[in-house]
């Protein structure tokens, strides 16, 4: 397929403006751009079938089941669409006065208020515009509860082996060391290895419970417990909130600071890589540092507030507002019921997923699992060199998305699997039997499992081409 | 599997478990192999069992000319597609020379280990426990 | 009521039954019971009528500008409807980030388009993926160049202050010491930076043009920087970037900026859009996803996430940056908008705003009390005095539908863009006529 500067002829464009209806002006030569920039030239109906190539070479939720562990790529309603590009919330400026955005800040104070009885938090800021810029946020909210207490000594954050990358390297632009404590062999944090890095320089502990491994971590009072006496503070990535929402909470686990990935729980679309957002809510102490711009009932009304000792900001502006509307539009249409049904369902698909499967592949740990679990293929990777890469690659030729690979690292030739709620049982049964067909297929004749994917429009990649010679551009 | 074909798999996993070893080199127990150019200058790089189990290198960080690097701690790092590993110093020293070379073909880590030199060190003034070729070989065969 | 899930109570009694469970509650046995939630303390779910219904009545009470000239950081351009409707095509907007290259060639060709225009946009060599707004690439721009000697960042106090509150936020994580540098005749003093400027300076940034809307001299900021062995990191108004020299003109190392004029709607601040670009020396320090092109095994040319050992998933808690997510589809509306507009189209917005900016600011600056607070050149924003404040003048524009320019120290920040009339103009200038007389 070309690209679009492939598909481009002089002379061709559309006309989209309009002749100048003022005295034109040009920019002095000296200000003036030399070299210009060169944009694709082409016509309303080539662009519209560029685009049309490019969607038919790309699989959404919208194409088949998306098993994606960790990333909960559960279907995305289109009400929420519809809703967050209301010219009523489009077309306003985000510098507009206060009295002429008041459904804006209604919006933001109305999911503040769903999300903070969700998480058992007290306030929220929707300015991180993902998760990983949240746990930036709720790292520096730590920080700055320390520094405000003259708690200087206090820059190590621990971390599991098993966290997800964001955790560790978070921890390092906040300006924290990271202590990575190992798991124990079910996955769960050992209480032993923890009890002996808490001290006096912890500034906290950031933890995801069900674990990556997709296990509720049983003895997490105890862990929140040990974190607090030893003067830290207690972080919950809520990636994995899709398992136990409305059925416990975060703030009642003993977490201080949390945030949500509301691409992933709440619905909003993945977008191909993003636009995300990761809320990030607090409990009563830390809320005075929260981020400013603080949508907050006043009177009748809504207004701005800034948190008295606020860290200022992680980007312009307020957030992925238009993420903010679809991720409301999902709590009203869920509401308390449906909140808790959601989660369960999630995890009821899981296991479901999980027994079926058990008998032909080795589940990391074959017990009653949260709302994803993990195979390993380690057994088959020795014995006759089919991987987990090989799995996830035949299952392309099905037009099924593999799931995630690689992840946990605590695993060895690591897949795993999240269905979340919005998949049938039927969905479920035909992956298992295509899951089962592929497994067949390796013992029968594991060479040819290299060769997946066949069917797909490119076949498997030179990575490490790209990587040594790297082409970022296209070369006019 | 039948008898044959799994003693193939394993005739061929012991093959592939035959390194190189260069002789005339001393060898860390992390696969960082020394070449002591005189008392106080060595030259570093990654052995050929080193380079084998990082599979394709894609890129180099090296530190500077005129770096501090500390025996046992890492000094540089290599990157394969998914992966980054750090490289150990078995050397206390200064750097004084890189191979700027390995910043522009990090394949010729894996093509030439031993010709691939990482940095040049100098006023060398402590060295962690080396092993010869002989006794590299065998942690290797052990590994 | 409504919860997207599709199994019925019978698939849901063979589901329990098959894991060998009686009900959904033995799922949940290892959550302690006293920690269980008995009823969550929100509203009860609703139909999705009932809810559009009051979604679009939170919506009613916001107010749409008929007509607006209020940039400061955000800005009103047109947006083409194949905009609109190819960033709608659901592919495009559920796919996960494309780590399975062989099925999602479609989002990796459209970044890879995407990188070169940002590329072509700032004359720099290699583009990431996108970061999560123009502030935020600003803050990332600071940690590439800051290392272990130079720790310090000089930013210009002519920036947008979101964003130097951004820079600052992003270092108190990091340490570095951030200082202003002082603003002279509503751009960077000159003067003032090249006394400033020390061994320890890692990088020096500013704003092309500054938040007052004045043309800086970037080229000098580079010098400057370059001099001290600093590197400077340049924001670029993207439709400001088609006129005037380029980064890579100016000599910057690393060029940031906004990109919602790119065809991202107002939308109360988000989501938008950061792009960073950078010289082939900075390559490897660039934060984010980057799409390189390759070949599949029968020697097709894909496109793939590279360079992957730089972030975080991989280099864990020595990368360098925590991103992960970025505005992936915000990147694709850049570049549909981009390719619509293509080369003659961008050139034409940008002499229309640069041509309605000048004959706003002769009309409004010749109405009394209403002069230019700077002289020197400028894009497509001013600032002018006011000769009674800004709260009557903007409650006046707002009776008239009019947003108008954003209250600044020293007066008003005017923006114009392609989307305002010369009608518009004339209107706005007879009512500033009729506010001057101050009563």
């Amino acid at each position: 397929m070309q690209l679009s500067f492939e598909k481009s002829r002089a002379g061709r464009g559309c006309s989209m403006m309009p002749a100048c209806d003022v005295p034109v002006s040009e920019v002095p030569a000296s200000l003036r751009r030399v070299t210009a920039a060169r944009f694709p030239q082409m016509a309303e109906v080539d662009i519209s079938r560029h685009y049309t190539e490019l969607m038919k070479r790309t699989h959404g939720v919208n194409d088949g089941f998306y098993p994606l562990g960790s990333c909960t790529m559960k279907y995305n309603p289109k009400l929420n669409d519809e809703m967050a590009v209301l010219p009523g919330f489009t077309g306003i400026h985000p510098l507009q006065p206060e009295h002429t955005v008041q459904g804006c800040l209604e919006v933001l104070a109305t999911l503040e208020s769903y999300l903070d009885e969700i998480t058992g938090m007290k306030a929220m800021t929707f300015q991180p515009a993902a998760g990983a810029h949240g746990e930036f946020t709720g790292l520096l909210l730590i920080k700055a509860y320390h520094e405000s207490r003259g708690d200087v000594k206090r820059d190590k954050i621990i971390v599991p082996d098993t966290a997800h990358g964001t955790n560790p390297a978070s921890s390092t632009m906040a300006g924290f060391k990271v202590i990575s404590i190992p798991s124990n062999e079910d996955g769960c944090v050992d209480l032993d290895k923890l009890r002996s890095v808490v001290g006096e320089d912890t500034a906290g502990l950031m933890l995801t419970n069900p674990n990556t491994v997709g296990i509720f971590d049983k003895n997490i009072l105890e862990i929140t417990k040990i974190v607090h006496e030893a003067g830290g503070l207690n972080y919950y990535d809520g990636a994995n909130l899709n398992a136990i929402m409305g059925i416990v909470r975060p703030g009642d686990m003993g977490f201080d600071v949390i945030h949500l990935n509301l691409h992933k729980t709440f619905s909003t679309p993945h977008g191909g890589g993003g636009p995300g957002s990761g809320a990030v809510g607090c409990k009563e102490d830390l809320a005075k540092f929260l981020p400013l711009y603080q949508a907050v009932k006043d009177g009748e009304g809504y207004a701005f507030r800034n948190a008295e000792r606020s860290i200022g900001s992680v980007k312009e502006f307020y957030g992925n507002f238009g993420i903010v509307v679809r991720a409301l539009c999902y709590c009203m249409v869920l509401g308390a019921e449906g909140i808790p049904e959601t989660s369960t369902n999630a995890v009821l698909n899981a296991n479901y997923l999980r027994v079926l499967l058990q008998d032909t592949y080795k589940i990391a740990f074959n017990n009653i699992c949260m709302h994803e679990f993990v195979i390993t293929m380690e057994d088959m990777k020795k014995e006759i060199g089919v991987s987990a890469l090989d799995i996830a690659k035949a299952l392309l030729d099905y037009g099924v998305h593999p799931p995630t690979i690689y992840f946990p690292l605590l695993v060895e030739e690591a897949m795993m699997y999240e269905p979340t709620e919005t998949e049938s049982k039927d969905t479920l049964d035909h992956v298992a039997e295509i899951l089962k067909e592929i497994y067949a297929k390796a013992e029968a004749d594991p060479a040819s499992m290299h060769n997946c994917p066949l069917t797909t429009p490119v076949r498997r990649l030179d990575e490490v081409g790209a990587a040594r010679n790297p082409v970022l551009k296209f070369a006019f | 599997m039948t008898a044959v074909s799994e003693a193939a798999v394993i005739k061929k996993i012991h093959e592939e478990a035959i390194m190189n070893v260069k002789e005339n080199l001393k060898y860390s127990k992390s696969h960082e192999w020394v070449e002591e150019i005189d008392a106080t200058t060595v030259k570093i790089g990654l052995s050929d069992f080193a380079q084998h189990e990082l599979g394709d290198l894609v890129f180099v960080n090296l530190p500077e000319v005129g770096d501090t690097v500390t025996a046992g701690e890492t000094f540089a790092d290599v990157e394969s597609v998914k992966a980054v590993s750090d490289v150990f110093s078995p050397v206390t020293g200064t750097v004084s020379a890189i191979n700027e070379e390995l910043l522009d073909n990090p394949a010729a880590i894996n093509e030439d280990p031993y010709g691939a030199w990482f940095v040049e060190v100098k006023e060398v003034s402590d060295k962690e426990e080396l092993l010869d070729s002989a006794a590299y070989s065998k942690l290797c065969e052990e590994a | 009521m409504g919860n997207y899930i599709p199994s019925t109570e019978d698939e849901r009694a063979e589901m329990l039954k098959a894991i060998g469970i009686s009900s959904t509650d033995e799922l949940y046995s290892a959550v302690p019971s006293q920690m269980k939630v008995k009823k969550l303390n929100i509203p009860s779910g609703m139909a999705e009528l009932t809810v559009d219904q009051k979604v679009r009545a939170m919506a009613a009470k916001n107010k749409v500008f008929g007509t607006i000239f209020r940039g400061a950081g955000a800005y009103n351009h047109y947006i083409p409807s194949i905009v609109k409707e190819v960033t709608g095509k659901e592919e495009f907007l559920t796919a996960y980030t494309p780590y399975q290259a062989e099925i999602s060639q479609g989002i990796l060709q459209n970044i890879f388009e995407y990188q070169t225009m940002i590329c072509e946009l700032t004359g720099m060599d290699v583009s990431n993926a996108s970061v999560y707004d123009g502030a935020s690439a600003a803050a990332e721009g600071v940690a590439m160049c800051v290392d272990r000697k130079r720790k310090k960042a000089l930013v210009s106090a002519a920036s947008n202050p979101m964003v130097i509150q951004t820079i600052k936020t992003y270092c108190f994580g990091s340490g570095t010491e951030v200082v202003l540098v002082p603003a002279k005749d509503g751009k960077t003093d000159m003067e003032a930076l090249s006394g400033m400027i020390d061994q320890n300076t890692a990088c020096v940034y500013l704003h092309q043009p500054s938040y007052f809307g004045q043309i800086e001299d970037c080229s000098q900021a580079a010098e400057i920087a370059h001099n001290a062995g600093a590197k400077l990191i340049m924001g670029v108004n993207p439709i400001a970037a088609i006129a005037l020299k380029s980064a890579r003109e100016c000599g910057a190392d690393v060029a940031v900026g906004e990109g919602q004029p790119l065809g991202m709607p107002l939308s109360f601040g988000g989501p938008y859009l950061g792009f960073m670009a950078t010289t082939h020396d900075m390559m490897r320090k660039l934060p984010g996803r980057i799409v390189g092109e390759t070949k599949d095994v029968d020697g097709k040319r894909a496109f793939v996430l590279t360079l992957q050992a730089r972030e975080q998933h991989i280099r864990r808690e020595k990368a360098s940056s925590n991103i992960c997510s970025n505005q992936a589809l915000c990147a694709m509306t850049a570049a549909v908008y981009l390719t619509t507009m293509g080369t003659e189209g961008m050139e034409k917005v940008a002499e229309l705003c640069y041509s309605k900016a000048r004959y706003a600011a002769k009309e409004i600056s010749a109405v009394k009390g209403f002069e230019l607070v700077y002289t020197g050149d400028f894009f497509n924003e001013f600032v002018t005095k006011t000769p009674c404040g800004s709260e009557k003048l903007l409650a006046k524009l707002e009776e008239n539908d009019i947003l108008g320019g954003y209250p600044v120290e020293g007066g008003i920040l005017w923006c114009v863009t392609e989307m305002n009339s010369k009608e518009q103009i004339d209107k706005l200038t007879a009512l500033l006529k009729e506010v001057a007389s101050c009563n």
